[in-house]
């Protein structure tokens, strides 16, 4: 039997429908030259003045979005602010569990009253604390990236994120956040994940409710 | 999807006079409009950033050819599959293909417009699968029997929490709740269980980016990342006018996307996903299909209404249409309602299908001066009523009675003759208080509305008069 995902004649068919679309008998060198010589130079669109202090714009912003920040001094200051936020939350139950990447596996946890494993979650955990790639000031968003030691579903499932943020890794815009990847990864990861605010919908009388699906609740942990 | 739009004036109707949807529609009408309007004001150059936007979408379509074989190239070296469909009926069965594949039994979506071309939760469903929308306006239209979407960003926006009160105690057997947050919380954890347990994850596409072979999904409610995450197969579907050269490009229309939307300063989540799970990852599909469907795109490519296919279906063009306002999205009878759902829907499913919908317009423009991609809307409406006179596809009436003006318009004393007439029928129509009420031949519009009777004379005697004194 054919393979039913054999598919060259159907491209083939799609790809000549453009060229008969736009003119053209088959490639054309020039034009394909300049259309590719445009993704080399990643022009820019216009963008909004950023204010030198990208903390504050983040924070502001961020804000906007419904997400919640507390500045933390070191690292080891995190498990504390955790504990602080989780009983400013006074949510019933067992909120002082979660899970955690990797990277703060050796924080002292249990000594902040929390009880944080580190793993990935496969759902019903409560905490989910990550750290970011990278933080977004125009639009307060926090980015992750997928990996062995970031697990995806760690900002996604637990019922409140808290993603530590450090200041050094804040850029002021979308295009600054591609430029850092290109410098520092050779290739893209499988997923790049721009999280501005918890879950929401408004699919429902355009009612806006938190925690449609992922989050109730993103905190971030702004790092000195 | 069936397409009903030939129904169009029938149905506008019934939607006008369906109080509950005029109610549902009330909150709707200013709410997006006035979200966005405050939204754009916090770019500083909201107009040059349109214009860029605009660029960039003209040029992804007029080098098509070069970017989707970039897109292809890259996707397959990140190790995707890249796809191509003709039709919708291709999408369905490449769908299929997958699944069996992969032993899929249970698929999960979020929203994909392009899916509701083809119908495919009714394939899935009819090859024996189960399939689970769960973009919540989406989960709401499926438990309902499938009922059409009626927007492209809010799909059940023509609904009232109790109508979603009694599906949700209908279908899930649990208490009739009436409060929006209980409502959602229910949905979620409904959902969060088939999350949890499916096999693939369908999506759509808001862009397709070249350079990288990337998908990138915008959502709020996080469910085209959950999605995408926690099943072994993804599946992206979109057409191939999706494509933008690159990430800048990505960053640019994001600018515009969320804001022309719902008036937000960016989506609460947008995923940019290339190809499979990483060594040692626990989440992520490891299996990875672009469908990149033809489906009439082509088609409108070459022709004089390219411009149509920049959209990024923000749904302002919609949002701001005095007539979508006040109708809905259903009674344009197809997937994608309001000004560009009327542009693409005669060139999606022919013409002759949707005869209605290039004139449920009043080209008054509120669409094009709010698209973030400057498509010409009413230009485009024009030009498709252009096309039905070219292919005879207006009634016998309307072109007998234009065939009659033209000839008298030809013959000047013939044609002052006639509107001398004419001039002084009306006035008589009018009657003592100068208005007239009932019009022979336009019925329509004097149903709604009086008419203020002319002066009785014509232009050109009033002119002549004036030239005398």
């Amino acid at each position: 039997m054919d393979d039913p995902l054999a598919n060259a004649a159907a491209r083939d068919n799609v790809l000549a429908r453009v060229r008969h679309a736009l003119r053209r008998t088959g490639p054309d060198p020039n034009r394909a030259a300049a259309a590719v010589a445009y993704v080399a130079r990643h022009v820019h669109g216009p963008r909004s003045a950023m204010p030198a202090d990208l903390a504050a714009r983040f924070v502001e912003r961020a804000q906007d979005m419904s997400s919640t920040l507390e500045c933390v001094a070191h690292r080891r200051a995190i498990p504390a602010a955790v504990r602080r936020y989780v009983d400013a939350l006074r949510i019933e139950g067992a909120d002082r569990a979660g899970v955690c990447w990797p990277e703060f596996a050796d924080l002292d946890w249990a000594g902040a009253g929390l009880q944080i494993e580190c793993r990935p979650t496969s759902g019903g955990d409560r905490l989910g604390i990550t750290g970011a790639w990278c933080a977004i000031a125009e639009t307060g968003t926090v980015v992750v990236l997928s990996g062995a030691d970031t697990p995806t579903g760690t900002t996604l499932l637990p019922d409140t994120h808290i993603a530590v943020v450090p200041a050094t890794r804040l850029v002021s815009g979308m295009e600054e956040m591609f430029a850092l990847l290109r410098a520092e990864r050779g290739r893209l990861p499988r997923a790049i994940n721009m999280i501005s605010g918890p879950s929401r919908t408004g699919d429902i009388e355009q009612t806006i409710v938190l925690g449609a699906h992922g989050p109730f609740r993103v905190h971030i942990l702004l790092l000195d | 999807m069936h397409v009903a739009s030939m129904h169009f004036v029938r149905r506008a109707h019934d939607k006008l006079g369906d109080a509950g949807l005029q109610k549902n529609l009330g909150t709707f009408k200013t709410r997006f409009v006035g979200a966005r309007a405050r939204a754009i004001t916090e770019l500083d150059d909201f107009e040059g950033t349109r214009e860029a936007a605009r660029e960039i979408r003209q040029r992804a379509l007029d080098n098509l050819d070069t970017y989707l074989e970039m897109f292809e190239k890259n996707a397959t070296a990140n190790g995707a599959t890249v796809l191509w469909a003709e039709t919708p009926a291709d999408v369905n069965r490449l769908v299929l293909a997958i699944a069996a594949k992969h032993s899929v039994r249970k698929i999960i979506k979020s929203k994909s417009m392009v899916s509701e071309e083809s119908a495919l939760d009714h394939a899935i469903e009819a090859a024996g699968l189960s399939v689970v929308e769960t973009d919540l306006g989406e989960y709401i239209l499926q438990i309902n029997d499938y009922e059409a979407p009626s927007h492209i960003v809010g799909p059940a926006l023509h609904k009232s929490k109790e109508e979603v009160s009694d599906l949700f105690a209908k279908r899930h057997g649990t208490a009739r709740k009436t409060d929006i947050g209980e409502l959602c919380m229910e949905a979620r954890q409904v959902l969060r269980q088939h999350y949890l347990s499916a096999d693939m994850g369908v999506s759509g596409g808001n862009f397709f980016v070249a350079e990288t072979g990337s998908v990138v999904l915008v959502t709020n409610e996080g469910n085209a990342t959950l999605t995408t995450t926690l099943p072994r197969v993804h599946v992206a579907i979109s057409g191939i006018e999706k494509i933008v050269p690159t990430m800048e490009d990505v960053a640019t229309l994001m600018r515009l996307l969320a804001r022309s939307a719902t008036g937000q300063s960016i989506s609460n989540y947008v995923d940019i996903l290339t190809g499979v799970r990483g060594a040692g990852e626990f989440h992520g599909a490891g299996h990875m299909y672009f469908i990149l469907v033809d489906a009439g795109r082509t088609g409108v490519l070459d022709s004089d209404l390219r411009a149509a296919l920049r959209c990024i279906r923000c749904g302002a063009c919609m949002n701001h249409c005095p007539v979508y306002q006040n109708i809905g999205g259903h009674a344009y009878g197809w997937v994608y309602p309001g000004p560009i759902g009327s542009v693409l829907t005669p060139m999606y499913v022919g013409l002759e299908n949707a005869l209605p919908l290039p004139h449920a317009s009043t080209l008054c423009n509120q669409c094009g001066v709010v698209c973030p991609v400057k498509i010409p809307l009413p230009d485009l409406l024009r030009t498709l009523r252009e096309k039905q006179v070219e292919r005879g596809l207006r009634p016998w009436s309307e072109r007998a009675g234009f065939r009659l003006w033209s000839w008298v318009a030809q013959r000047p004393a013939l044609y002052a003759l006639g509107t001398k007439i004419a001039a002084r029928a009306l006035r008589w129509m009018g009657g003592a208080d100068g208005y007239i009420r009932k019009l022979p031949l336009a019925e329509g519009w004097t149903s709604g509305r009086d008419m203020r009777a002319p002066p009785g004379k014509t232009f050109r005697e009033l002119y002549a008069q004036s030239k005398r004194n």
